[in-house]
């Protein structure tokens, strides 16, 4: 008994997911669909001590979750033509089902992402119901890491769901014609809610780091079922950040920059991992930003020390995502880059003409960069300006303390 | 589903269209007429004359109120819209993004809403 509890338990984690994007195919309704699983996982716990545990756990939790959910639909007082419908293009019970399984959950999969992170969908909704149904992560623990109210966010959800249906949102994969856009959007999604886990580098951060496993995670299943350039750039640029992750935080939890970081603390099967999705992605030549990031990400990577980095190849790196984004915060960093392969003067004249566009003015970064040059030239009193700033502009705790010490380190 | 696309346009955008080019985009615009988006179909569509000519009635306590306008000067007007029958939202984007003003302008795509005599969503 202990031993079926602990199966149904493991079939869960392993499988849950993947039952539930196929019964929100199948029942078309992402709440009928969650009851449903729940109900199929509860019917599991019952009937596999006396029968056994089924040859295939998937199929048979979607059969009977299939069938739960046709029985609710019937039982609901208020029968709508639209779920008589729904009803009548369930496929048959029977080998089909099992058959048909196999092919059509791994889209299923592909679809829930796509339909979680639909651009008709606020941006802040697309990442809560993604870490809801993709990841499974529950409503209390995706408010907890965005430091949201859990009602706030039930709501949120609740409102996606509701546009979905009224909508029309559908439950496929874009068709060729649309899926640059649409891959675009889950990228962004997936970028954003692993950086929420990788800003935060200490302390109250264990569940932010929390984030950024699930938004690996949901990379690698994009890779497996859709290998786009792009979607092999993200998880490359994913896996190389997360490689310094021990790396960037002091014992007592300090933010450590790159070139001060030990070097024998990054994980070399994260780079390695990620170093061979880059050259995947480049190989394509229809890469764009996450995969030229990752090759800038790879350059650090590749260094023994910082100080022989190869800057050069960074600057070009930049040079080119400059072309294909020509952003301020792309200025920014090419700007670093440059003072680091032609020395801080090179650098600040940069900053100085990026500022004085009044572009990033009031971007935390772009004072702390001028501060830093400021600084290797020896203009201690820009700096403090600079730093003090800098200080003004940021909330994250870590940072915060690494400009204190900074204008500590700079004397009165 | 049924959707509405409804064109938006700038108006001050297409005074400043030679009347050139603001005969070329009619064309188009006629000539998408003839366009088969998908498997859309079209119920339905207009385009309207700008909002100078507009008049905007109220009736308050029974009382008929008529006055000129709406003048929204920033936003775009609606200067147009189709209604259209579709599978999903997927294909009316596919259809809204072939609407030539989508160049100019922008489509915004609303689902219709059935009137019925109890229950009604909103």
């Amino acid at each position: 008994m202990k031993d079926i509890r602990a199966k149904v338990d493991a079939v869960y984690r392993e499988e849950s997911r993947r039952v539930l994007a196929t019964l929100i195919r199948l029942l078309g309704d992402f709440d009928l669909a969650e009851e449903a699983l729940h109900e199929a996982f509860r019917a599991a716990i019952e009937q596999w001590p006396v029968e056994g545990v089924p040859a295939n756990p998937r199929a048979w939790l979607v059969s009977a979750g299939r069938f739960k959910g046709i029985d609710r639909l019937r039982r609901r007082k208020r029968f709508s033509p639209l779920d008589d419908e729904q009803a009548e293009q369930l496929p048959a019970e029977g080998k089909d089902l099992a058959a048909m399984l196999d092919e059509e959950l791994e889209d299923d999969r592909l679809r829930l992402i796509f339909t979680c992170c639909h651009p008709a969908l606020p941006p802040d909704a697309r990442v809560a119901l993604t870490l809801r149904e993709v990841c499974g992560l529950t409503t209390e623990e995706i408010a907890r890491a965005f430091l949201t109210a859990p009602s706030t966010l039930a709501q949120r959800i609740v409102r996606a769901k509701n546009k979905i249906k009224m909508a029309g949102i559908p439950y496929v994969v874009p068709s060729r014609e649309q899926l640059p856009e649409r891959l675009d959007t889950v990228l962004r999604v997936v970028y954003l809610v692993f950086n929420e886990g990788y800003a935060a580098s200490s302390g109250s951060s264990l569940t932010r780091h929390d984030l950024s496993a699930e938004a690996i995670r949901v990379g690698r299943l994009l890779v497996e079922l859709l290998p786009e350039p792009e979607a092999l750039g993200l998880l490359a640029l994913m896996l190389l950040h997360e490689s310094r992750r021990t790396a960037r935080a002091s014992p007592t939890g300090e933010l450590v920059l790159l070139d001060a970081q030990d070097r024998s603390l990054w994980d070399r099967a994260l780079i390695a991992e990620g170093s061979a999705l880059l050259q995947r992605a480049l190989a394509t030549q229809e890469f764009g930003g996450y995969t030229l990031q990752a090759a800038i990400s790879s350059v650090h990577a590749a260094a023994p020390a910082a100080a022989e980095t190869n800057w050069a190849e960074i600057v070009g790196w930049y040079d080119v995502l400059l072309r294909l984004e020509p952003t301020p915060v792309v200025e920014l960093n090419r700007a670093v880059a440059v003072a680091m392969r032609d020395g801080p003067a090179a650098g600040l004249a940069l900053v100085d003409a990026l500022l004085e566009r009044g572009e990033l003015a009031d971007y935390h970064l772009s004072h702390a960069v001028r501060a830093d040059l400021c600084r290797r030239l020896g203009l201690s009193v820009a700096a403090r300006a600079a730093y003090t700033r800098a200080l003004s502009l940021t909330q994250l705790e870590p940072e915060r303390r690494f400009l204190e010490m900074r204008i500590a380190e700079l004397g009165q | 589903m049924k959707y509405a696309c409804l064109v938006y346009l700038k108006e001050a955008d297409i005074t400043a269209l030679t009347q050139g080019e603001w005969d070329a985009l009619n064309t188009e615009c006629m000539a998408f007429g003839d366009v088969q988006v998908a498997n859309v179909e079209r119920l339905g569509g207009e385009a309207l004359q700008p909002t100078h000519t507009a008049t905007t009635v109220r009736v308050r306590s029974g009382r008929v109120t008529t006055t000129d306008g709406p003048f929204a000067e920033t936003k775009e007007q609606l200067a147009g819209f189709y209604a259209i029958e579709a599978k999903d939202l997927d294909e009316a984007i596919a259809f809204a993004a072939k609407i030539p003003p989508a160049r100019y302008g922008t489509i915004e795509i609303r689902p219709l809403r059935e009137l019925v005599a109890e229950g009604n969503l909103r």
